[in-house]
């Protein structure tokens, strides 16, 4: 198992290598001189030569890529060029919040949308089968930040139920309180998704031999759904949240948006807005190396509900 | 069952499959209606969807405006109709751009093979992991805000699942006996790739293009939500549910009727490209 983890993580330095590149590419393909973009077309020609100095815009193309590629390796992603804070700072303040978000969403979309695939296999064609896919249908059709502004409209706004801004500080109570419709924006394509996918794979294991079996020995249905057939549908779905996280962070910049939430999504517009070059290259950096993360701790979870994963 | 449906002529299932199909039906109902605005959008919508009257600004829906007026007294319904132009026009000319080159990769790659193919599908394996919205906003954000440029960065964010649509069939392709006849008779590779190779798995590309594009308008919508999209005054329905959040608490209809547009377009394309990939797959058959 050790050594599966560390040779997983090892394969990942060149898909890590891989991200580098194509982001230092995609920021030498933007045409125009960064430092006009960011300085303004009225900027002095000495000016303009100190900034290209400063963001090593003056060194040749492969000493430029050299030195991106080793300062991201050990953890200098960069200076934002406006606060100047490295962005590694700037991430680790607003990290927490973004974490909070993803992770309470996982749990809900998994919460939500694993009963309701099971279900609507259970009762394939009848009516919870066609709410559920109803449900799944819309919720993957509607771009996250929609499904927020409905939900704020209906339960903040009309409702009063459920604060409109996201406060910081405040009660714990409070607190839960204004993450509430945060995650169920963030969760709703989630767990369609999740019910989808548990819906297809539970019909793939529920014709499988080995229920038969189960249920010719006598087995309770209840415990014969538990044990047998959701352990196994369980695999297709650990992929699809696997897969489907770095989505999830996408889509968090969106809800951190609608709710005015502190956060990842907050920091790249922002840096948008400002046209802070550095801290967007840097920002896509620590969203590759997550990305890569995740994927990394995707594989290593089929083996905790797959046994055959053989970590060999 | 199963031998009578998979023997049977392609063409012939896809029929079928279609005819029964209500929700491909629904699907096929509310995408050419869509078309339709689009396309007639000066002729169907009631008022210029750019002219400001500022008397009649937040009103809400009524027999004069049906879907009500925003803060600057502009026409929803007019608004919400000119939307569809901009969505559509982006989602399918995106498709078509990353269709081209995710086709071009696809086929090159696996025709070729080797380091390049390995090299090939690594950059792609990465490309397909770093989150769509993000990558598209990235690339937006440093083009800039213009309808080609929101187009460009849609496209990019969608070359990788047409370059392994592409190259798989590639693969199987070029070790069938009428290509390796063709480069008996001393056809060049770029003849291969396109007159022989290309026209037999046309018709998946065009498949999954169909499911695509209704990603391609949520990642427009999502854009324009964050201001990345096409310019005022041009009326999206990104940037309207937008603006419209501005004066959420007064005027309910602003963030309404733009997400239901998006909503019933994207259902559209879903019901349409699911029936297509359902019919196309022998295994949902058999069920």
């Amino acid at each position: 198992m050790t050594a599966y983890v560390i040779r997983r993580l090892l394969l990942a330095i060149p898909t890590l290598l891989m991200m580098l590149t194509m982001i230092f590419v995609l920021v030498r393909l933007v045409p125009g001189d960064p430092a006009i973009t960011i300085l303004g077309d009225q900027a002095s020609e000495q000016a303009l030569r100190s900034l290209r100095a400063e963001l090593g815009l003056d060194q040749p193309i492969y000493v430029q890529y050299v030195d991106f590629v080793f300062n991201a390796v050990t953890g200098d992603f960069g200076r934002s060029l406006f606060t100047g804070r490295t962005v590694l700072e700037e991430v680790l303040v607003v990290l927490p919040f973004t974490l909070e978000l993803t992770a309470a969403s996982v749990l809900l979309a998994t919460l939500l949308g694993l009963p309701l695939g099971t279900v609507a296999a259970l009762y394939r064609n009848l009516w919870p089968d066609y709410v559920s896919r109803v449900v799944s249908m819309i919720g993957l059709s509607l771009p996250s930040f929609v499904v927020g502004i409905l939900l704020l409209l209906a339960l903040a706004v009309n409702l009063g139920w459920l604060p409109v801004i996201t406060k910081n500080g405040g009660s714990v109570g409070d607190h839960v309180r204004s993450l509430v419709l945060p995650t169920f924006t963030l969760g709703i394509t989630m767990t369609a998704l999740i019910a989808r996918v548990a819906r297809s794979s539970m019909l793939n294991v529920l014709s499988e031999d080995y229920i038969r079996t189960a249920r010719a020995k006598g087995i309770p249905p209840a415990r014969l759904i538990r044990r047998h057939a959701l352990r196994n549908a369980m695999i297709p779905v650990v992929t699809v949240v696997g897969l489907y996280f770095g989505t999830l962070i996408g889509n968090s910049v969106l809800t951190e948006i609608v709710f005015s939430r502190p956060g990842l999504g907050k920091l790249i517009v922002g840096a948008l807005n400002a046209r802070d070059y550095t801290m967007l290259q840097g920002l896509m950096v620590v969203f590759a190396a997550f990305v890569i993360l995740v994927n990394v701790f995707t594989d290593i979870a089929y083996g905790l509900v797959d046994p055959r994963v053989k970590y060999s | 069952m199963l031998m009578s449906e998979t023997t049977s002529p392609q063409k012939n299932r896809l029929w079928i499959a279609f005819r029964n199909n209500r929700l491909a039906w629904i699907g096929i109902i509310l995408l050419s209606t869509i078309i339709c605005a689009a396309f007639f959008a000066p002729l169907i919508a009631p008022y210029d969807p750019i002219e400001q009257n500022i008397v009649r600004r937040l009103e809400p829906p009524s027999t004069d405006f049906w879907l009500g007026t925003d803060a600057y007294g502009r026409d929803v319904l007019s608004r919400v109709i000119y939307g569809s132009r901009v969505s559509l026009m982006v989602g399918f000319l995106a498709i078509i751009v990353a269709m081209v080159i995710g086709s071009v990769i696809g086929i090159i790659s696996g025709y070729v093979g080797g380091v390049l193919d390995r090299v090939v599908m690594s950059v792609l394996d990465v490309m397909l992991s770093f989150p769509t919205l993000l990558l598209g906003l990235m690339i937006a954000a440093m083009l800039g805000a213009s309808l080609e440029n929101l187009i460009i960065a849609i496209a990019i964010t969608e070359i990788a699942p047409f370059a392994r649509v592409a190259r798989a069939p590639t693969i199987a392709l070029k070790q069938r006996e009428f290509i390796e006849a063709g480069r008996a008779m001393g056809f060049s590779r770029i003849r291969l790739m396109g007159l022989h190779i290309f026209p037999n798995m046309a018709s998946e590309i065009v498949v999954v293009g169909s499911m695509w594009m209704a990603s391609a308008i949520r990642t427009e919508a999502s854009l324009s939500f964050i201001g990345l999209g096409v310019p005022p005054p041009t009326s999206t329905w990104g940037a309207m549910i937008r603006d419209g959040f501005d004066n959420i608490l007064e005027a309910w209809w602003l963030p309404v009727f733009p997400s239901i547009a998006i909503l019933l377009t994207v259902l559209a394309l879903n019901f349409v490209g699911d029936s297509i990939r359902d019919a196309l797959d022998p295994k949902t058959h058999a069920e």
